[in-house]
């Protein structure tokens, strides 16, 4: 048996996936290898199928064929719990917190860290408070108080307190779906700095967008996605970010689409 | 000794210099049971002021006490259920079903109290499941499939009862049934009555001319009323199921996404609900000595009323059961408590909806107050 190290094995490894839902073909053959340390960006316009291939790996939908590798061993996932057990964390673009709930409660929820013995076992809220505020500090945001409710929280802040929590709780891979599209420009710088301070830590990172700015400024690798296939996987090196944009809207260069709208648009 | 003071300070964990110091009302406006607190003094001032001197004795304020216990052990479970994002409009019927359902094993059958109280609550839990199991797979609003068994509880106690019977929709005798069984101090009857007596010999209490007291004892309800007050909110603070009956009603896709078990979450919220209506089933069975199919009527939208004013979302995702316990007091004092005024006893209705509309207004605001102002 060939002994493999770690570094050689990719942290997922997703193997020709389909997926159908009755008659309609969302994911129609997806490869894709994502290693520690790395931010992968998956480009693709709407209805590229990138909710179903998120949905996919986080254990909230099952592929109909095709394979996911999780660091070597095939894994089948019944519910998003399981792939949180093996490390796979998705932080999505608006589901990710519950504004009435406080910053502690948000930071553990389905977590929670508890102390005593049952039936008096409950939840540790000053530890959790302590750490909520220390690991949102961590990332450069200061919580006045853990207690507040995340409503109270910017967008940017919301999304990088979702990262910041499935950072602490071991994920492996981090899986983030657009986390930058409803936000303001000083709100996406930090949450790209977060990004990159995550691949620093040695996390694999899935980072979604269809804005080929945001992924060319935070990714390492780039896969493009349309009709639900990936077109293929390009190092940083390899193309440029208007080759990108081009592969997204189906080998349509901007020149052909302003060509196609007239001379008033084409001028501006 | 300033010295000293100084070294103290300097010794404890350095205060953060960007915390902004939440004035000690700021934190209490946020609470959710703020509204139902405040109701409950106010209408403890009006009735000082306008109802006669013996709403306040001892002996008047367990008359309105027992029927708010009573409502408030609903509205306890009801407002939990709540916050998790569901209503049950079965409550009211459960308490007859539950009323039954102690009763015929004891009557009917001969069986002894425990065995009937195990038949009771399995029903209960049974119901709990197979609702919230509906609510939970087909996506319907809780409000519509509870709503259903408002209905199939109630017929189904009225037929289990004329069976019974042979006819009737009373069933008699159940006191009888139940002999002296040791679980009837918990669950009938009046508590503490032995210091009740000992209060009288001392002259604490009113007595009557034997030197017995006018008040014998706690109702059991109150206990009960109080007892289940705690725990709730204990559960629903401070431990982790209550983080995630919070997050169940918040937000149930987000919650489900990092691993709450959502849907077992409001199953138990659901079998919580269809218990506590069969706790009240079972006392009022147990006091009375009798179960009719008609008990429990309403009681449903009161338990959520007393739930709203004490401050739950109907949105779920907020609220407290310390504030449904005021509500529940509320309740028990303007229904009980305006038979000791001159005001014309339908007022009540009319001062409930708007008790009601003025909690949900005020609830409002709260909210988008505790989202930070926006």
């Amino acid at each position: 048996m060939a002994t493999q190290s770690t570094s050689d094995v990719p942290l997922i490894d997703v193997r020709n996936v389909t997926k159908h839902f009755g008659s309609v073909i969302a994911l129609s053959g997806i490869s894709l290898q994502v290693n520690s340390g790395e931010v992968h960006c998956l480009l693709g316009d709407n209805g590229a199928g990138k909710s179903t291939l998120i949905k996919t790996l986080a254990g909230v939908h099952k592929p109909t064929t095709g394979e996911i590798h999780v660091e070597g061993k095939r894994v089948s996932f019944n519910s998003p719990r399981d792939a949180l057990d093996a490390g796979i964390a998705t932080v999505y673009q608006d589901l990710a917190m519950i504004p009435l709930m406080s910053v502690t409660r948000n930071f553990f929820m389905g977590r929670e860290i508890t102390k005593g013995i049952w039936p008096f076992r409950r939840f540790d809220l000053e530890r959790a408070n302590a750490i909520a505020k220390e690991e949102m500090k961590k990332i450069g945001i200061d919580v006045r108080e853990p207690e507040q409710s995340t409503g109270t929280l910017s967008g940017g802040e919301r999304q990088s307190l979702a990262i910041a929590r499935a950072v602490y709780f071991g994920a492996k891979l981090l899986i983030l779906d657009e986390p930058t599209s409803a936000l303001g420009v000083a709100q996406t710088t930090m949450v790209l700095k977060y990004t990159n301070l995550v691949r620093k830590r040695g996390l694999g990172v899935i980072f979604i967008t269809h804005n080929v700015r945001h992924a060319y400024a935070v990714g390492d690798k780039f896969t493009v996605l349309n009709r639900g296939q990936t077109l293929g996987t390009y190092a940083k090196g390899e193309i440029d970010m208007d080759a990108l944009q081009n592969m997204m809207a189906g080998g349509k260069t901007l020149e052909d689409l302003s060509a196609e709208l007239g001379d008033e648009v084409a001028t501006v | 000794m300033s010295e000293t003071t100084a070294s103290t300070a300097s010794a404890a964990p350095a205060a953060d210099e960007r915390l902004i110091k939440i004035p000690w009302y700021i934190k209490i406006l946020r609470r959710p049971e703020l509204g139902a607190m405040a109701g409950t003094v106010l209408v403890t001032l009006f009735f000082l002021f306008y109802a006669r001197e013996q709403m306040f004795t001892l002996g008047g304020m367990i008359s309105f006490l027992e029927p708010a216990a009573q409502l408030g052990i609903l509205a306890i479970a009801a407002a939990l259920l709540m916050i998790a994002g569901e209503f049950d409009l079965g409550v009211g019927s459960m308490i007859a079903f539950g009323g039954m359902m102690v009763g015929i094993p004891l009557v009917v059958w001969g069986w002894s109290l425990e065995l009937a109280l195990l038949m009771a609550f399995g029903f209960a839990i049974a119901v709990g499941i197979i609702s919230g199991t509906i609510v939970l797979r087909t996506h319907l609003p809780s409000f519509i499939v509870t709503l259903a068994f408002l209905f199939i509880l109630r017929g189904a106690t009225l037929i289990g009862l004329k069976w019974a019977t042979g006819g009737n929709t009373q069933l008699r005798g159940i006191q009888d049934a139940a002999g002296d069984h040791w679980l009837l101090d918990y669950l009938s009857g009046n508590a503490f009555e032995g210091a009740f007596v000992t209060f009288a010999e001392w002259g604490l209490i009113d007595t009557f001319k034997s030197g017995l007291p006018k008040v014998q004892g706690i109702p059991v309800e109150i206990i009960w009323f109080v007892l289940l007050t705690v725990l709730a909110t204990w559960v629903l603070l401070k431990t982790r199921f209550g983080n995630w009956i919070f997050a169940a009603g918040g937000d149930a896709v987000a919650a489900r996404n990092v691993g709450v078990p959502v849907a077992r979450v409001k199953i138990i919220m659901f079998c919580t609900t269809a218990c506590a209506a069969t706790l009240v089933g079972v006392m009022n069975a147990l006091d009375f000595g009798s179960t009719d199919a008609s008990r429990g009527l309403l009681k449903e939208f009161e338990a959520i009323i007393a739930a709203v004013i004490g401050g739950c979302l109907l949105t779920g995702g907020y609220g407290s059961a310390v504030g449904a316990f005021f509500g529940a007091i509320i309740f028990g004092m303007v229904s009980i408590g305006i038979t000791y005024t001159d005001i014309d006893q339908d007022m009540f209705k009319i001062f409930l909806g708007a008790m009601l509309l003025v909690a949900v207004l005020f609830n409002n605001f709260i909210r988008r107050k505790a989202m930070g102002g926006r």
